[in-house]
This record gives structure tokens, C-alpha cells and sequence, in this order.
């Protein structure tokens, strides 16, 4: 092995260069969760010290819990996170399905068709996605935040789940005919579960985007008691901006559920990047 | 001879996808750009032609804004293409040396701004350079660094330059995961070989695994356009629907919802919001066909 490739100073330099970058990733984080914690007066005279004995106070969060609902925003941002994902898989799968296990007429259009969203943003169509939802009464309605992340998740999830069940065993769906097992069965008990850690990196794929995203609900459901986390925290922080304990605590009241996620998922995440599903 | 039966599970297995996609995603993309030739006069919905169009390029009042949108959208772009991807570059090289230790740790905490809200990283941004807080300005007195210090934000010829390094900073994790995972593709013997050729180190990056990556990072600057053109959330949540100060920070994103949705005094007009969403589309549509024809057909070549 040629030294050059594992010189100690090369590697000091790179360890270096990596905690700076880190630091730069994370201070901002830490800075807001560590005020949080804090009296008003302790963040603004030390804001870089962690709370102390002293300086402790949760007075930010009380005016969180008492004047934003944040605990019904959180429900709503799972809903709509865990149906729209949940839906985007279900079809997505059995569309994927469809285009990788079947030859029929139409079969690389209908996958150039679905693969057409992967590019083209759905933002682009806000003004009639709004006039239909007007149109049919679903507006301030959790269904149109769902629908609309389910058509936005569902391109790439047929792209990657096809890729995946391309690779699924001629022998083994075969077999199952044999026994005289139906299509939909064939499907559902034998694919689905060997596709499942695909199924898990588009999961964790839309889980980011749709948690974090304003725009729809901003547009398709500003109604109190729809309201999502993000939507909730923006409108809350704009409510109390002069009020440093109650917008720090609601930063931070939103950077947790997701850290929380991360840290769980982070592995699924990681690997699903790296495993080349995006290529 | 049987004759061919209509395989109905096909069409089953299909239509759930194919409606909602064409429902809510393919319709009203092809709508909103119909509804881009109408206008509204006296309650009426009446066909213009292409005559938003016109206004929106020529008519002084709004061209003014569109124009300066545009340009602001491009300067964000190009911040990122000149900024993030060769940080995520860089970071993914060194996380590559295959005797890295911690290499795991120091990917996710870097990652860690990609999962985070743009509401989250817009206030945390504001609050950290807010001259009222102090962070940044008493953090650049410890560097002997004090006068350097503006409020950002809040400073017409920075604020832009500020927002789009504020977004490079949340997303430089994803060209990051991209190109290490292209970087971990590429095999070893191939590096054996160039070390043989007496090419190692900085010079193996530049000469081997760079063009092996080409293609990644075509994807990468792709990705980037398609957000940047498609950016609104972070300057909504930092600078609001006017995206101050004095409009320096408005891009097509949110001139497209001021115009669309109405802003304070200003009556949202549906039809003018579709015009400026069919000027992103063709602009979007306009980068995705020079990287399908220009870049990638050309990069083949490099594909191992």
C-alpha cells in the first residue's frame, strides 16, 4: 500500500477539516435548543453559555403550551405523514408491480408518464390543485394535503420500487402460479415483503419533504385545527417574534419530533442514499 | 388457439397510481397553464391569448418585479452550484479515505440541517445574525473580526447572498450522500492501477475519480436547479411574502404566491400566478432537456 494514502498529517488535516464542518452543521441547533432553556435576560446577556442552575427557566415553553396548539399540530403532521406515505407505497408498489412483472401494450409509456413527476415539481400546478380542492370542497381538509403529497411521492416510488422488483426471482412468483395463487396474491404475499427495505428508503425518502413542507399547507389548509407543525411553528413564531422565550421554545419544540425521527431512521436513510436508489 | 383474455388485474394493479398522478399532479399542471390565457373581467372568465404573457414581460409594473425575481433566482442558483457542491464535494472526498475512522458519526451530524424545516433553519438564521441577539457580531469580536459585521439580512445588497448561503448550509448534505456513494462505487482496481502509474492522492482524485463522478454531479446540478427554480419556503420564513428588504430577496417562488394569493393590500389574481408558474415551468422544463440532451448523453462515456 503506497504511504501517500495514509500519511498522519493528511489525516489530522482531514479530521480537522471535518469537526469544522460539523460545528458549522450543528451550532445553530444547539444554540436554539440551549436558549431555550433559558430566562430571557440569561439569553441575552450569555447566549452561548448552557443553562445554569441560574439561568434556567422554561417560562418559553408555558407560553408555547398555553397559546399554540402544538400538540394538535403534531397529530396533524403525522396524519398526514403516515397516510400520504402509506398511500404513496400501497400504489406506488402496485403500479411498480404492474410495469416490472407484466408486458402489455403501452408499458414503457405508462412508465415514462409516471417517471414525468420525478422532474417536474408539483408546486408548478398550485393554482388549479386550489381551485379543484375549492371545487370540491376539500380545502382545510387533511384529505387535500395527503392527496397532493401522494401524486408528489408517487413517481419516484414507482421508479425505485420498479428497479427493485425487477431483481424479485422469476422461479419464486412461477411457482406460486403453479399453486394456483392469483396475481393479487402473488403480489401482496410474495413481492411486497422481499421489497420491503426498498419500500422503507422511499418511505424515508417523502417522510422528509412532506413533514417539512409550507407551501400546501400554507395554501391548501391555513384553517386552525388543520394546521400542521410546520405551518403551526411559522405562524406561531410570527405571532410571538418579540417574545425571545416562546419563539426559541417553539423552534425547538420543532426540531425535536424530526431529530427524534432522524436518529431513529438515520441508518435507513443513509443507506437508502447510498445504495444508489437516486441514480 | 385461446383467444387473448383482457388481463383486468393489470388495469387493477395500475389505475390507483395512474388516477391520482394524473388527478392532482398532471391535470393541474396542464390546467394551471390553461388558466395562464385566461382573464378575469367583471366576474368573467374570458380568453386572453398570451396576453398575461405580455404583461408579465413588458408591462413596466410587473416586469420590473419578474425580471428582478429571475435574476434573484438565478444569483441563488448560481451561490449554490459555486458554494454547496463543491463543499459536498469536498466532504465526500475526505469521508471516502477508506481509513477514516468516524467517518458514520460525521456523516449524519453534517446531514443533520438537511432534515430540518426551512421555518426552523429561517428563524434559527435570523435569530443568530440578528444584531439585536449579538451571536454573530460578539462571535467575530473574538476573531478581532468586529467590523465585518452588517445586519446581514436586513441589508439590501447582502440579504439575498446571506439567504442562499443559509440554504447551502441546510442542503450541503445531500450532494455530500450523492457523490460518497458514487466515490464508494468506484473500484479499487482501478485505484490500484493509477497508484501502479504512480498517480495517488490529490492527483488521484483529480485525474480518476473526478470524471468517474462526472455523472453524479450532473445529477447533483440538476437536483439543484429543479429546487432553487422551485425555492420558497426559506424566504418565505425568513424574510416573509415580500420577501424584503425592498424585494431583494424575491424569487419566482414567492413573487408566484404574492401574485397568486394576494398579498396585504394587493388582490391575488389566479390567472397572472398560472402565467408566472408557466414561465417556472418552461424555465424548469428548459434545465431538465439540456441536462437530458447536453449532459448526460455526453457523460455515458465516463459510466463504468
Amino acid at each position: 500500500m503506497n504511504k501517500a494514502r495514509n500519511n498522519p498529517l493528511n489525516m489530522t488535516l482531514m479530521h480537522g477539516a471535518l469537526i469544522l464542518y460539523t460545528i458549522i452543521a450543528l451550532f445553530p441547533v444547539f444554540v436554539i435548543l440551549i436558549n431555550s432553556l433559558k430566562t430571557r435576560k440569561a439569553i441575552f446577556r450569555e447566549p452561548l453559555a448552557l443553562p445554569s442552575s441560574d439561568s434556567f427557566s422554561l417560562v418559553g415553553y408555558q407560553t408555547v403550551f398555553k397559546q399554540g396548539d402544538f400538540f394538535l399540530y403534531m397529530q396533524n403532521s403525522l396524519i398526514v405523514t403516515v397516510v400520504s406515505i402509506f398511500l404513496v407505497l400501497l400504489f406506488g408498489a402496485m403500479a411498480a408491480f404492474a410495469l416490472s412483472e407484466y408486458r402489455f401494450k403501452g408499458n414503457t409509456l405508462m412508465g415514462l408518464y409516471l417517471a414525468l413527476g420525478i422532474m417536474i415539481p408539483i408546486r408548478i400546478g398550485t393554482v388549479a390543485i386550489l381551485e379543484m380542492m375549492v371545487a370540491t370542497g376539500l380545502v382545510n381538509s387533511l384529505w387535500a394535503l395527503i392527496l397532493v403529497y401522494t401524486a408528489q411521492g408517487l413517481p419516484l416510488a414507482v421508479f425505485i420500487l420498479s428497479e427493485f422488483m425487477r431483481q424479485v426471482s422469476e422461479d419464486l412468483k412461477n411457482a406460486g402460479r403453479i399453486d394456483g395463487l392469483s396475481e393479487y396474491t402473488i403480489f401482496f404475499r410474495l413481492v411486497l415483503p422481499l421489497v420491503r427495505p426498498a419500500m422503507a428508503t422511499v418511505a424515508v425518502f417523502n417522510m422528509i419533504p412532506i413533514w417539512n413542507d409550507l407551501w400546501f399547507p400554507l395554501i391548501l389548509a391555513p384553517a386552525e385545527e388543520v394546521k400542521t407543525l410546520t405551518l403551526g411553528s411559522q405562524v406561531f413564531i410570527g405571532q410571538f417574534v418579540t417574545d425571545w422565550n416562546a419563539v426559541l421554545s417553539a423552534l425547538s419544540m420543532a426540531i425535536l419530533p424530526v431529530l427524534i425521527l432522524y436518529v431513529i431512521f438515520s441508518r435507513q436513510l443513509i443507506r437508502g442514499i447510498t445504495s444508489g436508489a437516486v441514480k | 388457439m385461446q383467444k387473448p383474455r383482457i388481463r383486468w388485474h393489470i388495469a387493477v394493479f395500475l389505475a390507483p397510481a395512474v388516477l391520482v398522478y394524473s388527478a392532482i399532479m398532471i391535470f393541474p399542471l396542464f390546467n394551471t397553464l390553461r388558466l395562464a390565457l385566461y382573464s378575469k373581467v367583471d366576474q368573467e372568465r374570458i380568453f386572453v391569448g398570451l396576453q398575461n404573457f405580455k404583461t408579465l414581460f413588458m408591462d413596466p409594473i410587473w416586469s420590473e418585479q419578474f425580471w428582478n425575481a429571475l435574476g434573484n433566482n438565478f444569483w441563488f442558483f448560481i451561490i449554490h452550484m459555486l458554494v454547496q457542491n463543491p463543499i459536498g464535494i469536498a466532504l465526500a472526498a475526505i469521508l471516502s479515505h477508506p481509513r477514516l475512522r468516524f467517518a458514520a458519526l460525521y456523516r449524519s451530524a453534517i446531514f443533520i440541517p438537511t432534515i430540518l424545516s426551512f421555518v426552523i433553519v429561517g428563524f434559527a438564521w435570523k435569530l443568530i445574525l440578528s444584531p439585536i441577539w449579538g451571536i454573530a457580531p460578539s462571535m467575530l469580536d473574538a476573531v478581532g473580526l468586529k467590523s465585518l459585521f452588517a445586519p446581514w439580512l436586513g441589508k439590501e445588497e447582502y440579504a439575498l447572498t446571506t439567504l442562499a448561503l443559509i440554504s447551502v448550509w441546510q442542503f450541503v448534505g445531500i450532494p455530500m450522500m450523492l457523490i460518497y456513494a458514487a466515490l464508494l462505487s468506484i473500484p479499487e482496481e482501478i485505484l490500484e492501477a493509477g497508484e501502479i502509474d504512480g498517480i495517488t492522492g490529490a492527483s488521484a482524485f483529480w485525474k480518476i475519480k473526478l470524471p468517474l463522478i462526472l455523472p453524479s454531479i450532473g445529477i447533483i446540478s440538476i437536483l439543484t436547479f429543479v429546487g432553487n427554480f422551485n425555492a420558497f419556503d426559506l424566504i418565505y420564513a425568513a424574510q416573509g411574502a415580500l420577501a424584503g428588504p425592498d424585494f431583494s430577496t424575491d424569487i419566482l417562488g414567492t413573487f408566484m404566491y404574492r401574485t397568486f394569493f394576494g398579498f396585504q393590500l394587493q388582490l391575488g389574481d389566479p390567472h397572472m400566478g398560472s402565467a408566472i408558474a408557466g414561465a417556472m415551468f418552461a424555465i424548469i422544463l428548459v434545465g431538465v432537456c439540456i441536462y437530458l440532451w447536453g449532459i448526460q448523453t455526453r457523460m455515458r462515456r465516463y459510466q463504468l
